[in-house]
């Protein structure tokens, strides 16, 4: 495909996203607005994550895509195949071998390495948006780490279920400093976001906003001392491969109440299987 | 035996093939040109144009086209080609008054300098619906006279020369670029207007409509509505001047609104602007309606709460581009999510079951 840059966008779009992520690494939690652009996929569909990618992907990466933490899942086929096509990266599915990995509402179970790019499609980057519908407030509550709302929420939560009845997207303190939404990823997620030797830029597009971790940052998902954060997950092991430490999809195998769960990171399912483990349910 | 989903991409595949075939429809009918569309589906287009943000009827038109007569896809199309196009420079201004116009109506004068042109308009039509088309369309030519060469002022001129409506004042700052700065609050008036340009229609239809209604009324009369051809000019930085480099076809709304003075100054009308590509004048009316609605801060106004009156409200949401795509995203797996869901409500309630229990028990 000739008619479009490397990439699909232009060089000084790329330039201008490149600005804001560097911005965003240097103040890490902090939503640095940028000027979005309209892609050839719809806005919820990552076009945020879609425009990180594209401004950090060179010729000699190798890409993965993940969403819901597999790589067969359409939209991450959609996305993987539309850089095939305007960057003509290597793909792959394995997350060791990727440089480049695009992920909605998941963090891979197999711990990344220094070199490694982790790319988050966010749909709302403002943790406080539910608190605060308007950016000129929440932008200001940033400003003035004006975080009361947030902690008086969590506190009701527990009030009136008795736990923080937030399940995904829980949000997290970055460097003492800003409060940010990781992304719709599971809370189970939540303690890989800090520490990791990756580097870590979130995309949000039709809310044109891009922020960042640095690798080895400090994250810290909210909590009370007596309501210490708690990263659930169903308890059963893997199904196929018998994992116990991974984050579960619940699959219902008959119209009798029948269901099994297996791995949501596929790779990770696969590459045990491939070693030999096996889970009660597996063939 | 569960077995993980694969396929995705030949499901992918075939669903775009599928499509392909639906949108040509049944190959016994004709298929339709580009050209067809772009002649008589002119109206079309000229929302495509508009919310598009890109002049350009034979690309509208391959658009609606390829978008199945879908305008919100269509739209989509032309703003995904539209920001790949490299940015030449900025035209000149264009000179409403020097548009020539095919229709150009004063709602406030019976008959003003210029002269009252209906032009192509539905307006007094009596909606019967014409059976004579679905069998052929041949039209008798309308009439035709050599145009009047005279010039068209704008009718809210008239006004200012007597001081009845407040100034316009030239201002010479480039506008923000939407497209190439994220929007930001507040917003200038010149970017709520940009803004409101490419505003989905009928989202900006019913804002202004919920002005009408008392929602922030500002009662509003056209002052003036024109359409017509403008040329449009750009600055050649290796000739030193500006040269003509086509034309394009608008519609501006000029409202006349309420009056606001004190004791201290007289009271004056107050102005509404709507400009749209194309033939296009419910939106420029609506536009012009709500750009009316948020200049309430500057005009002194109280802030009723009204939806029309709250800029972050009407611009983070009038793009349906963006609407659209966010709105129809939930269609994409969330199960990851809802599995974080189904255990956490499964908790509690067990644990509200276990209290039930207990409280029987006591």
């Amino acid at each position: 495909m000739t008619e479009y840059n490397f990439a699909y966008l232009d060089e000084q779009t790329k330039r201008m996203i490149r600005r804001a992520i560097l911005k965003g690494l240097a103040i890490p939690g902090y939503q640095v607005p940028f000027a979005s652009r309209e892609m050839p996929m719809p806005y919820g569909w990552g076009t945020g994550g879609v425009q990180v990618s594209a401004a950090v992907l060179t010729p000699e990466d190798r890409f993965k895509v993940i969403d819901q933490g597999a790589d067969d899942t359409t939209n991450a086929v959609s996305i993987r195949a539309f850089f095939e096509r305007t960057a003509g990266v290597a793909t792959t599915t394995t997350t060791s071998e990727a440089t480049v990995i695009q992920t909605r509402h998941r963090i891979p179970e197999a711990a990344l390495t220094e070199g490694q790019i982790l790319v988050y499609q966010v749909p709302i980057p403002e943790p406080l948006r539910f608190l605060e519908p308007r950016e000129s407030e929440t932008r200001k509550m940033h400003e003035l780490e004006e975080y009361g709302l947030m902690h008086v929420k969590l506190y009701e939560d527990i009030s009136r279920h008795g736990h923080i009845a937030t399940s995904y997207a829980y949000p997290v303190r970055v460097e003492g400093r800003y409060v940010m939404d990781p992304s719709p990823i599971p809370k189970f997620d939540n303690p890989k976001l800090g520490g990791m030797a990756a580097i870590q830029l979130f995309g949000a597009g039709r809310e044109q906003r891009i922020y960042a971790l640095p690798p080895y940052c400090d994250v810290v998902s909210l909590d009370f001392e007596d309501h210490p954060f708690d990263p659930s997950k169903a308890d059963h092991p893997c199904g196929l491969c018998g994992a116990q430490d991974s984050y579960l999809d619940e699959v219902i195998v008959d119209d009798a109440g029948g269901r099994m769960f297996v791995c949501s990171d596929t790779d990770y399912c696969e590459a045990r299987q491939m070693a030999g483990h096996r889970g009660k349910d597996a063939a | 035996m569960y077995v993980a989903v694969k396929g995705g991409e030949r499901a992918i595949e075939n669903a775009h093939a599928w499509l392909a075939e639906e949108r040509r429809g049944d190959t016994d009918v004709a298929e339709l040109s580009v050209a067809q569309i772009r002649e008589q589906l002119s109206l079309a287009v000229n929302r495509v144009m508009a919310e598009g943000s890109l002049y350009d009827p034979d690309l509208a038109a391959l658009a609606i086209k390829q978008a199945r007569g879908d305008l919100i896809e269509a739209i989509f199309l032309i703003r995904a080609y539209r920001t790949t196009l490299p940015r030449f420079g900025a035209s000149e201004p264009v000179d409403t008054g020097a548009m020539l116009c095919d229709r150009r109506i004063s709602a406030t004068f019976k008959d003003l300098p210029g002269g009252q042109v209906l032009g192509p308009t539905f307006d007094y039509t009596h909606r019967l619906l014409d059976f004579k088309l679905a069998a052929d369309g041949d039209v008798a030519a309308a009439p035709a006279r050599t145009a009047e060469t005279g010039a068209v002022p704008h009718v809210t001129a008239f006004l200012n020369r007597e001081g009845l409506i407040e100034e316009a004042p030239h201002d010479d700052t480039p506008p923000p670029d939407l497209t190439r700065q994220p929007l930001e609050m507040p917003a200038d008036r010149a970017l709520r207007l940009q803004a409101l340009a490419r505003a989905d229609e009928g989202f900006t239809l019913g804002l202004a409509y919920s002005t009408q209604r008392g929602y922030a009324r500002n009662h509003a009369f056209v002052g003036e509505l024109r359409i017509g051809a403008v040329p449009v000019e750009m600055d050649i930085p290796e000739l030193g001047f500006a040269v003509e480099i086509g034309e394009v076809t608008l519609t501006e709304c000029e409202t006349v609104n309420q009056f606001k003075g004190s004791k201290t100054e007289p009271p004056q009308f107050t102005r509404g602007y709507g400009l749209v590509f194309g033939q296009t004048e419910r939106k420029a009316i609506s536009m012009a309606l709500v750009d009316r609605a948020l200049r309430w801060e500057e005009l002194g106004e109280d802030n009723v709460g009204a939806p029309a009156q709250d800029a972050e409200f009407v611009l983070y949401h009038a793009d349906n581009i963006q609407a659209t795509g966010f709105l129809e995203h939930i269609k994409l797996p969330h199960y990851v999510d809802f599995q974080s869901e189904l255990e956490l409500v499964r908790k509690l309630r067990r644990e509200a079951g276990a209290d039930q229990v207990q409280e029987a028990a006591e």
